[in-house]
């Protein structure tokens, strides 16, 4: 298989255009791979900002650092930024950068329509920033400010950030649509001879049932987008009681969408986990066919149980009942998964790199998140944790605690494979328990401040919510403050500092990326490997 | 690259760096602030738009153009056209979802939405009398006629169905290389896209101007609009997607075995035929 490992001088290197130009017209699936990283870290901090934002205006009561118009833009677009700019991307990235390589192809099957996907993103962030910069000049009053989940009849009376926001969707939309496509055609098209489906790295099943959840969900909220628009500016009534619509079709458009949403962010973060956790474990993946199962019944499942966040809008109670049951259903596929990686674990001859440490935090965080996601599906109960700061707590836990945990366990994991060099471990440790401090102290007040009956999204408090609120918010200064470790780390590997790292950079790591060169040469797999 | 080593190495073929697609993304971005300003009321957001269109018909011509080059001087074999054809199958996979959700909404606001605000308890709701009923402008709307859909409807269900069976006589014309027929149907069927066009339009123009029917005329009005309109849309796509590849094979472009965009249309085209029955059974006639 090793003389297939070579850059066979590629057909067109000599032409290939240099500096910006190189990135604007990229085919290559490794430098789009990469633009989808570093848009996705831009974001990430972009997002951070904001987050902490929200937690100096929180730190204590009557606190007038913004006023509540502006607190409710920066709550929005922290929400939107994470899940679209920050989490999206970056998985895209690692599909992009890792799946040609790990089933033996020479690149994306569709590599020109892979750039579009990339460059799609950048103009959808300056469209759902651009309402700040137009304020200054007099326009409109800054952008969206519904929150991320833009309810109706909120949405319909909002300003001009609302509009901006919707064609940024439409953005956003076509670029997943358009990278979701290409995934799944370069699976099933692209794979090396002997690479059948279930013998496929479990990362790359995760990205494929991360597909077709895209396809099958993101026209959904596009289509409610111009439903919104058209009753914003052309007289319909979609949204609205007295034409016959219904402001809660807003919600159930959003939520079909937003549920799968969730797993398309945990997916690709739970292959990156069955990647890593064999590598420091030194034991094969335990129960790789249940966990192939397991993604397509979380799958299947999730676009069925949209309605359990809406369990205060009004429903029918067999409604309810129906969406209490079927999405306490999902923890039972997701229980497998679990259960899958601690087996993995279980008796190996276990190694604590850092990619591990996250990895295994990931499992803790994540775990957290499930378990206080079963309290909100209830139905009962949800009546009172809902809207609170119990919800706030339980979804950044499942979606920092498992998602962009697992994200960075992946940037660890591959640094030394994309750039050739070691990170930092010393650093990397450091960077692992001050999230895990920081991330704890920031969260887990929160769900006592849930529990006593603090509501989300509101720029001041009660007094009685004053001390948790300030742990809080100096959890949330920890948290970010350690996120310039990674930062830091990823400049220098990329700088070139640092030990360089073999092909196979971990002792137990096994797999096709492993065996090209760290890094590997700009284009790998021209001749496709036979696997056995 | 030349095609003999991808014919022979069982190479795949990765285009050359193209500034097309980024250039098409800014330009759907000029096209999106110019739109969103404009719907506020900034007229400067026209003229915005209007660059960013011009831009995007530019971007799309020459990357088009790309890949009917590619395609001409050979470069793609049977493994880069199942790409292009498992890509297509899932990009009309996508469009399905998209119209599957119009018609979920028709099917929520009919069953769901305007019987439940029909049954509020009457101490409680500000229309005491509104009563259920499908189509409805509302409790606040203004009352409308409905097209009939034994007219202009039925007429234009036939001329789709004719069209699909015209662009599948085409098909079966050029794999048989017979030119002059092939050229004859695909005519054909632009001709019978473009006339059911022409009667969709009159039909919305009489809509507004005799029937009272209008996208205000409450949830009937919203969701006839945006289902026809969106069908109405990809139709024209369609009919321009078609023209193409009628100009494409009167300059001789394509052969009996090769021919994967004249397939892809006319997939698209079965589609956009399909959904048209969906319509006619459950917007216009029930």
């Amino acid at each position: 298989m090793s003389s297939a490992i070579t850059d066979l001088g590629h057909h067109h290197a000599h032409d290939e255009p240099k500096g910006l130009a190189r990135w604007l017209t990229t085919t290559n699936h490794k430098d789009i791979g990469i633009l989808y990283m570093l848009f996705g870290l831009t974001m990430f901090l972009l997002g951070g900002v904001f987050a902490e934002l929200i937690r100096v205006q929180l730190i204590h009561p009557a606190n007038h650092l913004v006023t509540p118009e502006v607190y409710n833009q920066i709550i929005t677009l922290h929400g939107l930024v994470m899940v679209f700019g920050a989490l999206m991307p970056v998985t895209a990235g690692f599909a992009n950068y890792l799946i040609p390589m790990m089933i033996g192809a020479p690149d994306m099957a569709l590599p020109r329509l892979n750039n579009w996907g990339f460059w799609l993103l950048p103009p959808a962030a300056i469209v759902l920033v651009l309402p700040f910069i137009l304020k200054l000049f007099g326009i409109g009053n800054g952008p969206v400010d519904t929150g991320w989940t833009m309810y109706a009849p909120l949405s319909v009376q909002g300003g001009l950030g609302v509009d901006f926001a919707i064609f940024a969707i439409f953005l956003l939309g076509a670029s997943s649509l358009m990278a979701s496509i290409n995934i799944v055609v370069t699976i099933f098209n692209l794979r090396a001879p002997g690479m059948a489906l279930m013998k496929m790295p479990l990362f790359v099943w995760s990205w494929l049932m991360t597909s077709f959840l895209l396809i099958a969900v993101f026209p959904a909220l596009i289509a409610g987008s111009a439903m919104l628009l058209a009753d914003r500016h052309f007289g319909t009534h979609f949204f609205s009681a007295a034409g016959g619509g219904d402001p809660v079709l807003w919600e159930h458009l959003f939520w079909f969408f937003g549920h799968p949403e969730v797993y398309i962010l945990l997916f690709p973060t739970a292959g990156i986990l069955s990647q890593i956790l064999p590598t420091f474990a030194r034991k094969p993946i335990f129960g790789y066919r249940a966990q192939v199962y397991s993604y397509w019944a979380i799958a299947a499942l999730s676009v069925v149980v949209w309605a359990h966040h809406m369990f205060t809008s009004g429903m029918p109670v067999a409604g309810q009942l129906y969406f209490m049951y079927s999405t306490m259903l999902i923890s039972v596929p997701l229980a497998i998964l679990f259960f899958c990686w601690l087996a993995t674990i279980w008796k190996g001859s276990l190694t604590f790199e850092t990619p591990m440490l996250f990895a295994l935090g990931y499992i803790v965080l994540f775990g957290i998140g499930g378990l206080t996601g079963l309290v909100l599906a209830d139905a009962v109960a949800d009546q009172q944790y809902h809207n609170s700061f119990f919800l706030v707590a339980h979804f950044h836990y499942a979606l920092f605690g498992g998602p962009i945990m697992g994200v960075i366990a992946g940037v660890y994991y591959w640094l030394p494979k994309i750039t050739g060099r070691m990170y930092s471990e010393r650093l990397g440790k450091l960077h692992f328990w001050l999230t895990m401090i920081g991330f704890n102290i920031t969260f887990m007040s929160q769900f006592f401040l849930g529990v006593a009956g603090m509501p989300r999204r509101i720029p001041d408090y009660a007094l009685q919510f004053a001390p948790l609120n300030l742990v809080s918010s100096l959890g949330a200064f920890l948290l970010g403050a350690a996120q310039l470790i990674l930062v830091y780390n990823i400049a220098r590997a990329w700088a070139g500092y640092g030990q360089p790292a073999t092909s196979q950079v971990w002792e137990g790591a096994h797999g096709l990326e492993f065996t090209l060169p760290s890094p590997p040469p700009h284009h790998t797999f021209d001749e496709q490997p036979v696997i056995a | 690259m030349s095609a003999n080593t991808a014919a022979t190495t069982r190479r795949y073929f990765v285009p050359k760096p193209s500034p097309y697609p980024a250039l098409l993304s800014f330009a759907i971005m000029l096209l999106a602030i110019g739109l969103a300003l404009r719907v506020n009321g900034y007229p400067a957001g026209q003229w915005i738009a209007w660059v960013g269109l011009a831009s995007i018909v530019f971007a799309l011509v020459r990357w088009l153009g790309n890949v009917i080059g590619e395609s001409e001087g050979g470069f793609y074999h049977k493994w880069e056209d199942r790409s292009f054809r498992l890509g297509m199958i899932w990009f009309i996979i996508s469009e399905v979802v998209l119209f599957a959700t119009l018609f979920g909404v028709l099917f929520y606001e009919r069953n769901v939405s305007v019987p439940w605000l029909a049954s509020l308890d009457t101490h409680f709701t500000p229309w005491p009398h509104f009563a259920d009923a499908w189509p409805t402008a509302g409790p606040l709307g203004k009352s409308f006629a409905t097209v009939n859909p034994w007219r202009i409807p039925a007429l234009n269900t036939l001329l789709l169905l004719s069209s699909g069976a015209t662009v599948t006589r085409a098909h079966h014309w050029l794999k048989h290389d017979r030119r002059g027929a092939l050229i004859f149907w695909l005519a054909a069927t632009i001709l019978l896209g473009v006339i059911f066009l022409v009667l969709q339009a009159n039909e919305f123009y009489e809509a507004y101007t005799e029937l009272g029917l209008t996208l205000g005329s409450g949830v009937y009005g919203a969701t006839f609009f945006a289902l026809t309109g969106l069908h109405g849309f990809h139709v024209t796509v369609g009919v321009v997607m078609l023209t193409a590849i009628l100009v494409r094979i009167v300059r001789g472009h394509f052969d009996p075995s090769h021919h994967f965009a004249f397939e892809a249309v006319s997939w698209y085209w079965h589609f956009v035929d399909v959904v048209w029955m969906l319509l006619f059974v459950f917007v216009y006639w029930l």
